[in-house]
């Protein structure tokens, strides 16, 4: 569904803790219809954001839609670079072991099984802002 | 080189110092609404804004100041004052916007 | 430049929708093309037809309809913020069995392909939130 063969660089800027407000899960559902437009997509995990991926999520007890399965599903929908700040995690006592262990196949290495969740520095991160072309904030 | 703008207070959100610890040598940041508190004088922070002003070029939401009562020769040396019009401008020269909410 | 514009707040509760019309109307007045808003989040709201805020200010949904209309703005409610949010035209109105619709004049309920399409078709893309 891309338009005339336009390819940009779409990153997905998230910021913000789940559950405390809407803006991890609406922003999870932009990128899910993004995979459909053929777009060079990333998603970067800054400040707050990186807690949208911590493992063992269980939200039974505040009665919200637990939609962690959906950041697994992004390696269907060939969503496969996720971009965690590595000092966020640091400044919260965080590490990558502390993550989701969110795959995809690679189709060009006969289908095996690499990670999405790139752990980069802050000056990567930065240097990745400053190439895209349109950036989604939530 | 990306504009960012940033428009929450520094003292209330960490976007502009997030923001300002991302932000390539050469680039733009444009302060709005309740983000222009940050392009004042005499804060806790002034000396961190102060610094980056020799790294990114730093602009602040005249029309947004004025609501809030800061009169220009409160801001930080090297903090330019653009309006609306300056506003569009900078998303016109720079390559892409990127808000730090 | 072709501007596509993100607003992801409703009317009042945050400064965005104001910032981003401001954006908007100025943009138009240098000669540029702003060619669609997409309202995501909270930023919904903004497409109630029920707003009926006291006259001696300004009234936030009214000013979007008339800026699009004058300037043909394609105004665009995502469909599931909007669902989740009470915001419904006819057509959904109906598909939910509700009592009554609430969009406004000018504003469309649509899809979020309408948001990733403004990225792509934009020469800039300016995102006002919170």
């Amino acid at each position: 569904m891309s338009e005339e063969g336009v390819v940009k660089k779409f990153l997905y800027l998230n910021r913000k803790a789940p559950y405390g407000t809407v803006y991890a899960l609406e922003s999870l559902e932009v990128v899910l219809i993004a995979a459909a437009f053929d777009q060079d997509v990333s998603l970067a995990f800054v400040d707050d954001g990186v807690y949208q991926i911590l493992k063992d999520k269980n939200t039974s007890g505040i009665n919200m839609k637990d939609f962690s399965p959906t950041y697994n599903a992004l390696g269907d929908y060939d969503i496969t670079k996720l971009y965690v700040e590595k000092e966020s995690l640091l400044e919260r006592g965080l590490s990558e072991d502390d993550l989701m262990d969110i795959v995809y196949e690679d189709e060009d290495d006969d289908w095996a099984e690499k990670p999405s969740v790139r752990v980069v520095s802050r000056a990567e991160m930065a240097e990745l802002m400053e190439t895209q072309d349109v950036v989604f904030s939530f | 080189m990306i504009l960012h703008t940033v428009n929450k207070s520094p003292f209330e959100r960490n976007a502009l110092e997030s923001c300002l610890a991302h932000a390539q040598a050469g680039s733009a940041v444009l302060m709005l609404e309740d983000g222009v508190y940050g392009a004042m004088k005499g804060t806790r922070i002034e000396s961190s804004v102060s610094q980056a002003a020799q790294n990114v070029k730093l602009y602040v939401l005249g029309p947004d100041l004025a609501a809030r009562g800061i009169s220009e020769d409160k801001l930080i040396a090297g903090v330019s004052v653009v309006d609306y019009g300056g506003f569009v401008d900078l998303t016109v020269e720079n390559s892409a916007v990127q808000s730090w909410l | 430049m072709k501007f596509g514009i993100m607003v992801n707040e409703g009317p009042y509760q945050h400064q965005a929708s104001d910032s981003a019309y401001l954006f908007a109307k100025t943009a138009i007045e240098k000669g540029h093309e702003v060619f669609r808003v997409f309202f995501y989040h909270d930023g919904v709201n903004n497409g109630t037809r029920l707003a009926s805020p006291p006259q001696d200010d300004r009234n936030v949904t009214q000013r979007w309809s008339d800026l699009a209309k004058e300037h043909n703005i394609d105004l665009v409610v995502c469909v599931a913020a909007a669902l989740r949010r009470g915001l419904l035209d006819e057509n959904e109105a109906k598909r939910h069995g509700k009592s009554g619709d609430n969009i406004a004049d000018g504003f469309r309920i649509s899809g979020l392909g309408q948001l990733i399409e403004a990225g792509i078709q934009a020469d800039r893309l300016v995102v006002f939130g919170d």
